[in-house]
């Protein structure tokens, strides 16, 4: 089973590998014909323009970006190039990161005179509550600031009160909570009791708000007007579509945006949210946020996005994600007891873990270029992760004594399993025939070895009609 | 929600369709639907979030039908929201809960801070009106401040509210909730879960828990789970339907903050690819600001048309 999760693994780089190959195929097919000439250029951004949309980069910016990249490409520069191809594919690459602010993170402002305020807006649900109390969390362990969270959202329920319960796990100061103030009133008394208290930053989170309420768009005005922040942090989801050119725009017309902060960069986005930021904002990205716990800051890096974007890059840096994810030492432990023979269902269940811990495949491929054509090309073919769960969730319904020793599942087992799993007695079924036939599956492998199953592939092992088949070797996805 | 549902709150989405009123004014009186008029058709398809490949297929197949001919603003408006309609169409489907599950149990899922609690706090609101018994699970025990915020919910909608202390196991506390309501005859009962993303397996397979758990209890519920979209959301949205669906049976869609200036227009692509239920739209934070999914207002505000004037137009 090691093994095959290993053979599964290789499975995976080779899609990676594919997929990578998409857009530099594009860049060697100008390598090919020698000089560059405009027709080739403009091919070639017609997949980098694609590849930017299915990214989230807001139209007008990929135009923009498509346009510079066209002149800078088309030229002297490249002509002169040994390889056009490579040439090309540099100067888009080195373009977005350029655009996306070049090398090296830029840190918060803090010089000003203490207290020292942060001005946290966005839309609603964006994540400027959980990023205040990391910012807070970051500055007074890193830098040993003295840092007081208060929070101007009287619009959401309980906003007040998140804030301070975030303020206590960051161990800061959060302002208390004085029902019947406007946001410029509680604004004023944060920034009073800082100045009396002594307090080195003032970190100001405000009710999410949408760019086209005028209303609550004059509100941050004046809390920004009588608090003249030293940074206005603009905190948007990675996971934005097109609308960022208009938050942004929105945004930075009122308050004055000098950093943006891209939250959830922990899921599978690609981010063009982020380019679109930048070009229309002009301000920098600060932080990135990874995760809902507060240590889940992070410094921004413009190449890791780039290649995210573009899904040139980083192909090397997913796979080694994946190996980490995987336990190595309880792949060796289940390996191990399927060489003895001794693999039964709890090492089954635990195998199941494994694998779910990579989380969706096609999640992964996501991330990549072109995706909307793998992800045809995977299909049904991918992991079919719905029997594993059904599969775990029959396991753990059984005794200790029945997962050692499925033979002695008989009837009357069979119904209390598939009554406490939720399941049927035909699905408990299925799981066992096919424990079964993995059981046996592996004393073909142990037969065969590594070398054999190389030189026959999976097919040799594998049965016909095994429904979600085996975890790791099953529904091979090329 | 049988026919006819938020139809007392059926003013539409008229703020955010009329915002959406320029872009093509300019470009379309009475000129040939060239190349050009078509490139410019298909740009406003996918500044609203349809996709590169939705938006390019809908004007693909605009040009084998119009291609050349002379179009006004409003026909080429009309037509193109006719055609998105015709998308939508198969998904605009009431939420009808059924009266036969007593409770019938609803599990609110979505990546985070997409509108579940606020959503959950408008459906309280709109079935309490209606008379019926609703109760709220504070199945958040994650986030700070979570189960104060559906507390909250709970009084301005008069429904009890079950809640355990922080950190509590979610699916223990669904089960108990379950057993609760039941006690209590309740029609409904809304199961709130922390936002997750869905490319974490540890956190998804939580969910699947909380319905295991459940199931232990009532072997038939939940009987809606629901996946609170944000209309912000771009291309990524895809592979959140895609994942949720596989792992926890997603039965439909609510889409959130239709009442800001994005378009939502994923939710073409997703009607095309997966075809599940869009109930209803979230246009505000407050308990009313909730509206059954239309898919004809819908598509014309995805293409700046103000409501009920495409057919005048075709
Ligand atoms: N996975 C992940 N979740 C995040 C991140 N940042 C915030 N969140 C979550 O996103 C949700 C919304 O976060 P909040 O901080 O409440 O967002 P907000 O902008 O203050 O929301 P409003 O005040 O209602 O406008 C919560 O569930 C957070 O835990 C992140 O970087 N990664
Ligand atoms: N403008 C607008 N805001 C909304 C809408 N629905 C929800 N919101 C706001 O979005 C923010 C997040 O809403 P929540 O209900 O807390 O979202 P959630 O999905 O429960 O968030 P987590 O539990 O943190 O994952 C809040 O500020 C809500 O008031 C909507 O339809 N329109
Ligand atoms: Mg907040
Ligand atoms: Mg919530």
């Amino acid at each position: 089973m090691f093994a095959q999760w290993r053979v599964s693994f290789w499975g995976i780089t080779q899609v990676f590998e594919a997929l990578s190959g998409r857009l530099s195929g594009v860049f060697d097919g100008l390598a090919k014909r020698g000089a560059l000439s405009e027709a080739d250029v403009m091919e070639a951004m017609r997949e980098v323009r694609l590849a930017m949309l299915d990214a989230d980069v807001a139209l007008p910016v990929v135009k923009d970006f498509v346009n510079k990249v066209k002149e800078r490409a088309v030229g002297a520069e490249v002509l002169e190039s040994i390889s056009p191809g490579q040439a090309v594919a540099k100067i888009v690459n080195d373009a977005l990161i350029d655009a996306l602010g070049g090398a090296g993170a830029v840190p918060i402002t803090l010089n000003a005179v203490p207290p020292v305020p942060i001005l946290m807006v966005g839309l609603q649900g964006s994540g400027k509550t959980t990023t205040s109390g990391k910012i807070a969390l970051r500055l007074s362990t890193r830098e040993r600031k003295k840092v007081l969270l208060a929070s101007l959202d009287t619009q959401r329920p309980a906003a007040q009160l998140q804030l301070a319960q975030l303020a206590t796990q960051a161990n800061v100061a959060s302002l208390p909570i004085v029902a019947g103030q406007t946001p410029v009133e509680i604004a004023q008394r944060a920034m009073d009791v800082a100045r009396r208290e002594g307090y080195d930053v003032v970190i100001l989170d405000t009710a999410g708000r949408l760019s086209i309420d005028e209303a609550l768009m004059e509100e941050v005005r004046q809390v920004r007007a009588v608090t003249q922040p030293a940074e206005t942090l603009l905190v948007v989801d990675a996971m934005t579509g097109q609308d960022a050119v208009n938050t942004a725009k929105a945004f930075n017309d009122a308050v004055g945006v000098t950093g943006v902060v891209m939250t959830r960069m922990d899921g599978d986005a690609r981010g063009g949210a982020a380019l679109s930021m930048k070009a229309i904002t002009g301000a920098p990205i600060k932080l990135t946020g990874s995760g809902e716990k507060l240590d889940a800051l992070e410094e921004f890096h413009p190449e890791r996005v780039a290649g995210r974007i573009l899904g040139l890059g980083d192909i090397a840096g997913l796979v080694e994600k994946a190996a980490d994810t995987l336990d190595h030492e309880e792949g060796e432990r289940l390996a191990k007891k399927m060489m003895a023979g001794k693999f039964d269902l709890d090492d089954y269940a635990s195998q199941i873990r494994q694998i779910s811990k990579l989380g969706s495949i096609s999640g992964i491929v996501g991330m990549l270029p072109g995706m909307g054509k793998v992800k045809e090309a995977l299909g049904d073919k991918d992991l079919d992760t719905t029997i594993l769960k059904t599969h775990l969730a029959i396991i753990s319904s059984m005794t200790k004594g029945e997962r050692k020793a499925p033979a002695i599942i008989k009837a009357s087992r069979k119904k209390r399993i598939a009554a406490g799993s939720g399941t049927s007695v035909q699905e408990v079924n299925k799981l066992l025939k096919q424990f079964d036939m993995m059981s046996s599956m592996m004393k073909r492998f142990n037969k065969l070895g590594m070398k054999g199953l190389m030189r026959q592939g999976m097919s040799a092992l594998m049965p016909k009609g095994m429904g979600g088949g085996p975890p790791g070797g099953g529904r091979p996805f090329r | 929600m049988a026919l006819g549902f938020f139809s007392r709150l059926k003013k539409g989405l008229s703020r955010s369709t009329q915002k959406l009123g320029g872009g093509l004014t300019s470009v379309f009186t009475k000129r040939k639907l060239d190349d050009e008029a078509l490139e410019e058709l298909e740009d406003l398809l996918i500044t609203a979030d349809l996709g590169p490949s939705v938006a390019g297929r809908i004007i693909e197949s605009f040009r084998r039908t119009r291609f050349g001919t002379e179009v006004s603003d409003a026909e080429i408006r009309s037509a193109l929201a006719d055609e998105i309609a015709s998308v939508l169409e198969p998904v605009a489907i009431p939420f009808a809960p059924d009266p036969a599950h007593r409770p019938h149990v609803v599990l609110m899922v979505g990546v985070n801070g997409t509108g579940k609690t606020t959503t959950i706090g408008k459906m309280a609101r709109y079935f309490t009106d209606q008379g019926k018994k609703v109760m709220l699970v504070a199945g958040d025990t994650f986030r700070a401040a979570a189960v104060e915020q559906l507390q909250v919910w709970g009084e301005r909608t008069g429904c009890t509210v079950i809640a355990g202390p922080p950190n509590a196991d979610a699916a223990g506390l669904a089960f108990e909730a379950l057993k609760q309501a039941k006690a209590q005859d309740a029609d409904l009962l809304f199961v709130d879960t922390a936002g997750r993303l869905h490319n974490k397996s540890a956190l998804m397979e939580e969910l699947a828990k909380i319905i295991r758990v459940m199931r232990k209890f009532d072997e038939t519920a939940p009987h809606s789970v629901l996946l609170v979209l944000d209309a912000t959301t771009g291309q990524n949205a895809m592979e959140q339907v895609r994942v949720f669906r596989e792992l926890v049976n997603v039965t439909g869609l609510v889409v959130t903050k239709l009442d800001g200036s994005a378009r939502g227009g994923i939710v073409v692509a997703l009607a095309d690819s997966f075809g599940l239920p869009v109930h209803a739209v979230g246009v505000g934070e407050q308990a009313e600001d909730l509206r059954p999914f239309s898919a004809q207002d819908f598509a014309k505000g995805l293409v700046g048309l103000p409501e009920g004037e495409a057919e005048a137009a075709s």
